[in-house]
């Protein structure tokens, strides 16, 4: 059960219960106990029924259905807006990671 | 109803915005991600009704008070933990997710340990297995593929699970 289609897809799993929400909530919104059940619902009966491996099955929910492509939009955006402020992150993240490892607290 | 036209596909490519968003934090080397040619598939043996299913997460087995502790490479290591541990809640703070657009506050948005708890009440399914089991996401494919996919197998074969179930974040 998962929200990232592509990354699953390609990976490749025997079945695939794809939900279109921003990452965090594959299994239905918060507090939506009714969408919990029925995706889970979904879940089992491709447990049951699929036949061949891939099987994808997108459940019909969407997260907004007023402005569904904002968040597609916004998250890890890239635009004139933050492409600098993200060359500096990236900048800032490699001093680090460089500064961690001279002190020998690298990952194995 | 009219039919909606588009000129680009409507679900994410995750690949192409992390390749995009990491290349302009000025990293050289996109991320390589797994893709497997053959894909192994196995019906289920016996009647849904009759299987224990188990559920694998992504997050983190700490609970939320030790938020302020950064995960590093030591706790990236597969666990399994009881579900009644798991209702206050994971520790999924450090993990890649939507932090912008929801929360992880209901762990039935991520985890359904509640949701086919009660599947089985209502005879659905067999059981949910007392444990869950956690691969807290580790960039390392060495690592996911013989140490964490291993290991998580011995779990299933310890609480003899029939169905696994594998919830990303």
């Amino acid at each position: 059960m998962g929200s990232a289609r592509d990354i699953v897809e390609e990976c490749g799993v025997s079945r695939f219960v794809y939900t279109d929400f921003p990452l965090g909530n594959p299994t239905g919104k918060p507090g939506d106990v009714e969408m919990q059940s029925a995706i889970a619902g979904i879940a089992l009966d491709l447990l049951e029924r699929a036949w061949e491996p891939r099987t994808t099955v997108q459940t019909p929910f969407v997260w907004d259905a007023e402005a569904n492509d904002d968040w597609r939009y916004h998250f890890m955006k890239v635009d004139d807006s933050n492409r600098d402020l993200l060359a500096a992150a990236g900048d800032q993240r490699r001093s680090a990671q460089a500064t961690v490892k001279a002190q020998g607290r690298g990952r194995d | 109803m009219a039919v909606d036209r588009r000129t680009h596909r409507s679900h994410v490519s995750y690949i192409d915005k992390s390749r995009n968003y990491y290349g302009a934090q000025g990293y050289p080397q996109p991320y390589q991600w797994a893709y497997n040619q053959d894909v192994p598939f196995a019906s289920l043996d016996k009647p849904l009704s009759e299987c224990r299913l188990g559920l694998v997460t992504t997050s983190f087995f700490e609970r939320k008070a030790g938020e302020t502790s950064a995960a590093d490479a030591a706790t990236k290591e597969p666990y399994a933990a009881l579900c009644d541990d798991a209702l206050g809640g994971l520790y999924n703070k450090d993990l890649f997710w939507d932090k912008d657009n929801t929360h992880t506050e209901d762990l039935d948005s991520y985890l359904p340990i509640n949701r086919l708890r009660e599947f089985a009440d209502q005879g659905r399914i067999g059981s949910l297995a007392e444990r869950f089991y956690g691969v807290p996401t580790d960039y390392s494919h060495r690592r996911t593929s013989r140490r964490d996919a291993p290991q998580i197998l011995e779990f299933a074969q310890e609480d003899e699970l029939d169905a696994v179930i594998l919830v990303p974040l």
